[in-house]
């Protein structure tokens, strides 16, 4: 087989292209100029057809008055203007004294959550920096929860949250006495702290992972010359560990808490399809308006509104860190 | 130089609570999935009465579960070939070559990502019971359509990854095989591809991952011959008895594969992630 096709000597080579500094270019140009958006393209189209169309779709949806009536048939729908809003954002009414609850709950569970998934992956990356007997074997222990699939992971969590068979009970009433009857976990007020329980443990693998590859883009020497200046273990990780993880971790905390914020598996699994009132996570209580009570133009506004509140913070967000790191830099 | 030792008491410490954590539920679904029925409805107890294979027997019985697992395989399956292939290429664009767009293209990519799934699935659901009404082509409910919906969160995802994983890879690579005569997806597969395979690996171990544990789309576009792992596990749960044993070995039984080759992946994996988030 001839290793060089016609076609693909037309791309701008000459078969001795070292002889010439340039090339014959001309006739590759044209295709080269169309081939990135030849690559694109099966991209592009999947993406108008999954992102772009839904998003306008769910724009337009909600301006209307989408119940079960008009589902088969949306377009019918009539205009309801700005009503799906002014429901959504009236907060002295019901289904907007709803959203706002579910959205400050939202708020405090995703900053608990991040936090101590960053605190806890952040220890175990800085603890585990150095070579120590079974390292290698925590280290994969450690990614367990993230690789679970999060139904069967949250799933045996719904089993150690039973009030009567549970293990969380069993430990806390039986064996230890810290309670003075077994509690509900899975409704009312505790529900809050069992789900913060299963995010975080399902969560802090990825800061780890994420803070344990920062950890290596960090230049030996930098140890070297403070050991060499006396400073401690402890002062070395304060001084030269967590502010060379600087812009490691502005990624991160963003990527955290767009996914927690946005979680809808574990609530879900967890809770059912109408979580309880301490721990309704916004995608629950969007998806419980639209999928449950049949209110799709509610719904959709109510999305509308939760992509303009994530715009405005990772904007935000952006914005702060970017503007942080640049006098540093210089 | 040694560690000071309260350094090394805080990390023993540390390490030891943590694994603990990590385990527990690991140890109770591993434990309750031996244990009979009578064990797991009464008060909960670390160890078995006895041990017994008899849930991982039943499972496949009380609940089609083999035709879930095959539903999810090809759901998970298919949605990670799509994704991989149609971002490797959209990732070779964006990496090498300089066009109008290319900035609004990323940023786009980015921002899906970002996006709740929530923001897709209302829409997504109307256009397909609608393409229903007026073609009589089912999307809704079929693997087709799921797959599709799955494309929501993994395509942006394979897309972002491989553009920082294939800005890792030399351009000198493949302006050399250019030299030699490739044409430009010439060079794509006979040598980015390969020298990015560890980064590709990564990316459809990820997408693979996260189409397995979906639940969201899975518990509305699904019905009864095309419902996943996802929702199907929610079967063991009927009106008079809870088959806490069984849902612990039908968990455990879904798990290992997954949890296996994202372990034994797991160097690609790390340094896929790292390559195309850590930048």
């Amino acid at each position: 087989m001839t290793t060089t096709a016609p076609a693909e000597q037309s791309v701008g080579k000459t078969p001795s292209g070292a002889a010439h500094p340039h090339p014959r270019r001309r006739p590759g140009r044209i295709r080269r100029i169309g081939l990135p958006y030849l690559l694109l393209l099966p991209a592009l189209l999947l993406e108008l057809l999954v992102h772009l169309v839904p998003m306008v779709i769910g724009a337009v949806m909600s301006f209307k008055e989408l119940t079960q009536f008009y589902i088969r048939d949306w377009g019918t729908a009539p205009w309801s203007g700005l009503d799906n809003y002014k429901v959504s954002v009236d907060f002295d009414a019901p289904v907007g004294e709803a959203l706002l609850h579910s959205f400050l709950v939202t708020v405090a569970f995703t900053l608990l959550s991040v936090g101590l998934c960053w605190l806890i992956g952040t220890a175990a990356a800085v603890f585990m920096q150095d070579t120590f007997r079974g390292r290698g074997l925590l280290r994969a222990l450690f990614l367990v929860p993230y690789a679970l699939p999060v139904y069967a992971a949250v799933i045996t969590w719904v089993f150690m949250f039973q009030h009567d068979n549970g293990l969380v009970n069993h430990v806390l009433h039986d064996q230890l006495h810290l309670t003075d009857k077994p509690s509900f976990w899975l409704i009312g007020d505790n529900s809050f702290w069992a789900l913060l329980t299963v995010s975080v443990w399902k969560g802090w693998p990825f800061a780890f992972l994420i803070v344990m590859a920062g950890l290596q883009n960090i230049p030996g020497e930098l140890y070297e010359a403070a050991a060499l200046d006396g400073a401690g273990l402890w002062q070395q990780i304060r001084r030269i560990t967590l502010p060379s993880l600087r812009p490691v971790n502005q990624v991160l905390l963003l990527v955290l808490f767009l996914w927690t914020f946005n979680d809808f598996n574990t609530p879900y699994v967890l809770f059912g399809k109408s979580a309880p009132e301490a721990a309704d996570l916004i995608s629950v209580h969007i998806y419980q308006a639209s999928f449950v009570t049949w209110n799709f133009g509610t719904g959709s506004a109510m999305s509308v509104l939760l992509l303009l509140f994530l715009l405005v913070v990772t904007g935000v967000y952006l914005l702060l860190t970017s503007r942080g790191r640049k006098p540093a830099d210089v | 130089m040694a560690p000071p030792r309260s350094f090394l008491w805080s990390r023993r410490i540390f390490l030891t609570l943590l694994t603990g954590f990590v385990l527990l539920p690991v140890y109770v679904m591993v434990s309750s999935s031996l244990k009979p029925l009578a064990d797991v409805t009464g008060q909960f107890h670390w160890l078995p009465s006895e041990v017994t294979i008899r849930p991982y027997i039943d499972i496949w019985s009380t609940i089609p579960l083999a035709r879930y697992f095959v539903n999810s395989l090809i759901v998970a399956g298919a949605a990670t070939v799509c994704s991989v292939v149609i971002a490797v290429f959209a990732a070779y664009a964006v990496s090498r070559y300089d066009f109008r767009g290319k900035r609004v293209f990323t940023v786009t990519v980015l921002s899906t990502q970002m996006f709740p799934g929530i923001l897709f699935l209302l829409p997504l659901f109307l256009i397909y019971v609608n393409i229903g009404n007026a073609t009589g082509i089912a999307l809704f409910g079929s693997r087709g359509g799921l797959i599709l919906t799955y494309l929501t969160f993994s395509l942006p995802f394979s897309i972002w990854m491989l553009i920082g994983y294939l800005d890792s890879v030399p351009r000198d690579l493949d302006e050399a095989a250019l030299v030699d005569g490739c044409g430009p997806l010439g060079a794509l597969f006979r040598v980015v591809v390969p020298a990015a395979i560890p980064g590709i690996v990564a990316v459809a171990v990820y997408a693979f991952m996260t189409a397995w544990g979906e639940v969201l789309f899975a518990s509305v576009m699904t019905n009864d011959t095309t419902r996943t792992l996802a929702v199907g596990l929610q079967g063991y749960s009927t009106l008079n008895n809870v088959y806490w044993n069984q849902i612990m070995a039908a968990s455990l039984v879904v798990s290992v594969p997954v949890v296996a080759g994202f372990l034994l992946l797991q160097r690609y994996l790390v340094a896929g992630l790292t390559a195309g988030a850590v930048k």
